[in-house]
């Protein structure tokens, strides 16, 4: 009598052979090898990419910008790639690094929208306020955001990404934060991804040193510092473009602009840069 | 009832031998007592409007509300039995949700009556499981325009043809019923529940063909809406009821191609008209008495 329940109604070991487990799949205990050879992998580095977002928290609101490139390795790949996606009236997402990995999460943050709004009016019994209230904030997107990278990033499957989220909090008051492929995540009154955290980074800290400057800073003197850093960044990093979007938000809502052109693009200063290149000195 | 006691009113999937299936007939009673919900397809869009009676003093006003939303664009409205609707609501979700997961862009109301048919008939053709108590009114609004795939991040190729249709016309607003034999068709307006027949009869006194003209327009349909579910209340007022409305337009319209609450100041001006226009017939009623009397 075989006393394990474990074994009852299996074929005996003694007669048939122990089972062989390799055949099942991977996450029932299967450990078959890999047809070539090699064990399963996901995504090992970004295809088509996304270079640098940039954020000022003022006032009343947050500025976030991106350009409207999307490169494939050197190549600039595709010129009108929108890479601010509003969320809602209070939260705007801005995606640095995979395109593909951003278009996932747009379709993830679109359906997450819809089931938002399956109880839109049953809070509020068209009370906007209380509708207001009720509404996901920045600060609610950005924490399943970054609970989405870090249980991706946990299974060695990460999305690529960098990702500002710049809106409102629950009390409206303003509000950005960073999230990337590991599950970091912090938050400043400037936040940059990519090149703009080593180019555009000390450009808007000189402006907003700390959160109390934030808190005095005017919108028009964000959007201008954010208009100096975009141009900083197409100067100075070669995988971005000089067409950039641009979204405030604030109490009114989110006003996005997604063919910002350069102002007063001129490339005289490179004359006196020496000391690179095929020049000889 | 000649069926009772012959044995084949108790099980789905049998037949009984004049070719009925008496189950799908006893979930059409329980429609038939349930709140009237009507939905009404006007020229800019849909409006659907349910009588919810209040089954006790200690419910929340305004709260609870029965009309769903599916995807963005979509409206639900039922009558019959209440978990069975909010379990046909929670299929039509996830169809919507499948359907974008397959198709990256929103489901067709069409389609969605389609495959909520398919499901809601399942549900006559096995002994294990009974038909659906209800009668799901399913109302939307398609998008005219071409619209992105989801996640689409750029606008494609500036040449070539990109198989498009120059000028083609598409969407509009849909209204769809479905029975719990699974039928379902398009309507212009559909009533179901306790006062259907009232409701319907002064559905088919509507202009609502959009193709003879002069069709209704959503905000002469929220008012008449109303106006219907409070007529239709007429033959059961010693129950109270809330009026529950929704409508959804066109992206140019007030709702934006989305399924909404009727704003609350747009829908006690409608219960306004509607309570005004009864209490008008009924001065006409008395006054023909009188001179009834007077003869």
């Amino acid at each position: 009598m075989d006393h394990f329940p474990q074994a009852w109604g299996r074929p005996r070991d003694d007669i048939y052979g122990s089972y062989n487990p390799s055949y099942l799949p991977h996450n029932k205990g299967g450990y078959q090898a890999h047809p070539n050879g090699q064990p399963n992998t996901h995504t090992q580095s970004p295809i088509v990419t996304g270079t640098s977002v940039i954020a000022i928290k003022f006032k009343s609101g947050v500025v976030i910008a991106a350009d409207n490139l999307a490169s494939y390795g050197s190549l600039a790949r595709f010129t009108d790639v929108k890479r601010l996606k509003p969320f809602n009236k209070k939260a705007v997402v801005g995606f640095g690094g995979d395109v593909s990995d951003m278009q996932y999460l747009d379709r993830l943050l679109s359906s997450l929208d819809v089931q938002e709004n399956y109880r839109s009016g049953s809070s509020g019994h068209g009370d906007e306020e209380a509708e207001n209230r009720a509404m996901m904030s920045a600060k609610n997107l950005h924490t399943y955001l970054s609970k989405v990278m870090y249980k991706r990033r946990t299974d060695f499957n990460p999305l690529w990404n960098a990702l500002l989220v710049a809106g409102l909090d629950e009390k409206s008051t303003p509000f950005l934060a960073f999230a990337d492929l590991l599950g970091t995540t912090y938050s400043s009154p400037t936040l940059a991804t990519g090149f703009g955290a080593h180019l555009a980074q000390p450009i808007m800290r000189r402006a907003v040193p700390d959160e109390e400057a934030s808190q005095n800073l005017e919108r028009e003197k964000a959007v201008e510092v954010v208009k100096q850093c975009m141009k900083v960044l197409f100067y100075r990093d070669a995988r971005s473009m000089n067409v950039y979007s641009m979204a405030v938000i604030d109490e009114n809502g989110v006003d996005l602009k997604e063919d910002i052109k350069l102002e007063a693009e001129s490339w005289a200063f490179a004359e006196g840069i020496k000391g690179y290149g095929t020049q000889t000195v | 009832m000649t069926s009772i006691g012959t044995g084949y009113d108790l099980s789905n999937s049998v037949f009984s031998p004049d070719g009925r299936n008496f189950q799908v007939e006893y979930a059409v009673k329980a429609v038939e007592n349930g709140g009237t919900a009507i939905g009404i397809r006007c020229k800019d869009g849909v409006v659907l409007a349910l009588e919810k009676l209040v089954t006790s003093k200690l419910l929340k006003k305004d709260a609870n509300k029965r009309i769903a939303t599916v995807d963005r664009n979509i409206g639900v409205v039922y009558s019959g039995l209440q978990p069975d609707g909010r379990h046909f609501v929670s299929r039509a979700r996830d169809e919507a949700a499948s359907w974008r997961s397959t198709y990256k862009a929103p489901i067709p109301v069409s389609s969605l009556a389609n495959r909520m048919g398919a499901y809601v008939q399942a549900y006559t053709l096995y002994s294990s499981v009974r038909p659906f108590g209800i009668t799901g009114i399913v109302g939307g609004w398609d998008a005219e325009k071409e619209v992105d795939v989801d996640g689409a991040v750029g606008s494609g190729p500036k040449t070539g043809s990109g198989g498009k249709v120059q000028g083609a016309k598409e969407g509009g607003p849909y209204l769809y019923m479905i029975e719990p034999s699974g039928s379902y068709w398009g309507y212009y307006g559909a009533a179901t529940g306790k006062g259907r027949q009232a409701a319907k009869s002064e559905l088919e006194k509507m202009k609502l063909d959009p193709k003879a003209g002069d069709c209704v327009s959503l905000e002469e349909g929220v008012k008449e809406a109303a106006r219907i579910i409070y007529l239709a209340h007429e033959d059961n007022k010693d129950k109270d009821f809330e009026l529950e409305m929704t409508w959804v337009s066109a992206m140019s319209g007030p709702t934006q191609g989305r399924h909404e609450e009727v704003p609350k100041e747009l829908r006690e001006e409608a219960e306004r008209l509607a309570k005004k226009a009864l209490e008008g017939e009924d001065e006409e009623e008395e006054e023909e008495e009188e001179e009834k009397m007077e003869e």
